[in-house]
């Protein structure tokens, strides 16, 4: 008896306060099949070194701004899309719904005349009624996701060409409408809008670890803190610099500034990621992904989770619909077709989010965005064939859901 | 156990329960004190599972009596029991392998603190954690870090924070199904070690189990049904398992509770 109490002194201590280093944490996740962003922050410094070698114009403040304009459209849609997949669901009409709702929005501001905010909001609420309708039919008819959405992937886009009629092509002039992505903040903006983000991460962390602290719980080496405060610092102020240099080659009107469009995509990741961490909305939506089951016995309503997310993830899909939209200065019967969907899914995934559901973040949707976007701008700018663009963007998308299903094996291994 | 001098927490009398043709349960009595573990055996079909998921009030029993703390209630949903302060923890146990132990211990049941007034709740990180602490510490529930995630834990530890997570609601009775099932011998250990903790802190405790070792090391009382009835009901300190194995399989020993174990 003895013998067995002083086990238990033992172990209440060691599950007592205890400090781990990043570099423990970082190999305890890889032993445990839980790796997320890492391989993908490789991935990309390793296609910019290798297009940087190849051509010196791909680091340049010019190609890395558009690049960022570029995968704002499929960088939102892909939001909705890591949403979707943290369920374990999955939705096949994200393209066509982005493209459908661009056209309600392009044919209510030009031919019908509305003012362009109005236009803009009728997309968005299509977007969130279509969802509305295909998550009803998942769950309350018990349809798999992939079949409810490739049908209606096929039938947004009739609807998408139905709405358009004869036209074909819708060019946007309306100045709300045109200027979503193509309006450049002023230089002083940007720098604003940099520093409260970092002001309000700071602010943050040093809270929270002093509520942990407050509380008698456990905290993270001061050094992490600073680590990561000086990593994330460094990120957004070297974004916004690169930004706020004159990018015009050939100087004589200066382009400068951060443009709205890549606001609207890291608002947009920022504001989902704090839903899905820090609510209990998006708690739900991890437990539901990560087990229904037990989700359902701990009370919470499944079925109505499921269809908010679906809600939202059309949503977005309008909504990088009309980004796309604005940006090209109109919409046409391909608007969200081609690659759109595939583009957008492949970035949820490749940027770590399993398609197994319950496990994933919002940033993944930039981090994959940015290597799809980064290996398609690069090879335009080494003018290779499309073809060649498009075997490389598979071969990534195969390595990172290789690697996510070799994770989850290795993650079954140690849970027997 | 002076278990006689005090009442019992739950009760259940002469409950009957049939599907179809098949009585699972016939007249069936049940009784469990405070500061109690019950070894609830029987061969395959004896009626365990129905008697449990009656007592969690996933079965409505066709006849019988359902007295909890002297009183009769009606429990016609698993809520009704858990709101009395019965939880049943079942094999599978219901845990999501992707979130940590604390967002396990608080699912669906989330502290949230206001952010934006009337707007915006957050969950409380801080306060969850600081609760599952001093909780976890009571239990001496042996994990890495409250932080971990399901999947990295082993099948004791998992087994442990899913009995956690049933009695921190101020459990009054817990039924755990087949606790040890899948564990080693250290990890039976372990959660043998919480169901005596349980016991110290005034729970009642029910464990089936096919592994009568680890019920004769766990329970006070074992409580035998056979093709649906209940049996035999042993004081697991003046009881041998030869007994209890004859009264499992319905072997003829004589008199029962003093046969020695040259008997059979």
């Amino acid at each position: 008896m003895d013998d067995r109490t002083q086990k238990r002194q033992t172990a209440a201590s060691q599950t007592a306060t205890r400090e781990e280093s990043i570099w423990t944490r970082v190999v305890g996740r890889l032993g445990h099949g839980d790796i997320g962003s890492l391989p993908v922050l490789l991935g990309l410094v390793l296609i910019a070194i290798v297009f940087q070698i190849a051509n010196p114009n791909f680091l340049t403040p010019l190609n890395l701004t558009n690049l960022m304009v570029q995968i704002s459209a499929v960088g939102t849609i892909a939001v909705g899309v890591v949403l979707i997949l943290l369920l374990g669901e999955i939705d096949l009409s994200v393209g066509a719904v982005s493209g459908f709702a661009a056209a309600i929005m392009a044919v209510l501001s030009v031919k019908v005349g509305l003012p362009g905010y109005l236009a803009i909001l009728a997309g968005v609420v299509a977007g969130a009624l279509i969802g509305l309708f295909q998550g009803w039919w998942i769950t309350k008819l018990h349809v798999p996701s992939f079949v409810v959405t490739l049908a209606g992937s096929l039938g947004w886009q009739g609807a998408l060409l139905w709405v358009l009629g004869s036209t074909g092509t819708i060019n946007l002039n309306d100045g709300l409408i045109v200027g979503l992505a193509n309006t450049r903040l002023p230089v002083w903006a940007g720098w604003m809008v940099g520093g409260v983000v970092v002001v309000f991460f700071v602010v943050n962390s040093v809270m929270q670890r002093s509520r942990r602290a407050h509380s008698g719980l456990p905290i993270q080496p001061s050094t992490s803190l600073i680590f990561r405060t000086v990593l994330i610092s460094a990120v957004v102020l070297i974004t916004v610099g690169i930004m706020s240099v004159n990018r015009n080659p050939r100087q004589d009107i200066p382009i400068m500034g951060v443009p709205t469009g890549v606001i609207i995509l890291l608002a947009i990741i920022m504001l989902f990621n704090f839903v899905t961490v820090r609510t209990q909305f998006g708690r739900s939506v991890f437990a539901v992904g990560g087990s229904a089951e037990a989700a359902r016995r701990a009370g919470i309503s499944v079925d109505k989770i499921r269809i908010v997310v679906f809600v939202l993830g059309s949503t977005l899909a309008a909504v990088g619909g009309i980004l796309a939209g604005s940006r090209l200065f109109a919409v046409n019967q391909s608007s969200g077709g081609g690659d759109v969907l595939l583009n957008a899914i492949a970035a949820a995934v490749i940027g770590g989010t399993s398609l197994f559901g319950g496990r994933g973040s919002t940033w993944s949707a930039l981090l994959g965005a940015l290597v799809i976007g980064s290996i398609a701008n690069g090879m335009d700018l080494l003018a290779f064939a499309s073809s060649v663009r498009f075997m490389v963007t598979g071969a990534v998308l195969l390595l990172a859901v290789t690697l996510d299903s070799y994770t989850r094996a290795r993650r079954e291994q140690l849970g027997s | 156990m002076n278990t006689t001098q005090r009442a019992p927490i739950l009760e259940l009398h002469g409950i009957s329960k049939r599907f179809g043709a098949v009585e699972a349960l016939s007249s069936v009595d049940f009784e469990v004190y405070p500061s109690e573990v019950i070894g609830l055996v029987g061969d395959n079909g004896a009626g365990k599972s129905t008697l449990v998921k009656v007592i969690s009030g996933t079965y409505r029993p066709d006849a019988g009596e359902y007295v909890f703390e002297g009183k009769r209630v009606a429990i016609t949903r698993p809520n009704d029991a858990a709101n009395l302060g019965i939880q049943t923890v079942y094999q599978d146990l219901a845990l999501c392998d992707n979130l940590d132990v604390v967002a396990n211990l608080y699912l669906g049941r989330e502290r949230k603190r206001t952010l934006l007034p009337g707007i915006v709740k957050i969950i409380d990180e801080v306060e969850m954690e600081r609760m599952a602490q001093s909780f976890v510490r009571e239990l001496h529930v042996r994990i890495p870090s409250l932080r971990s995630r399901i999947a990295t834990l082993s099948g004791g530890q998992r087994q442990s924070v899913a009995v956690a997570r049933a009695v921190m609601w101020n459990s009054k009775v817990v039924l755990l199904d087949e606790p040890t099932a899948a564990l080693g011998v250290e990890q039976t250990q372990q959660v043998k070690e919480l169901i005596h903790r349980l016991r110290e802190k005034g729970l009642g405790v029910v464990v089936i189990s096919h592994n009568l070792a680890d019920v004769f090391d766990v329970a006070d009382r074992i409580i035998v049904l056979r093709l649906g009835r209940r049996v035999a009901t042993f004081d697991t300190h003046v009881t041998n398992h030869e007994q209890v194995v004859s009264a499992i399989t319905g072997a003829e020993f004589g008199d029962g509770a003093t046969t020695d174990t040259s008997a059979g």
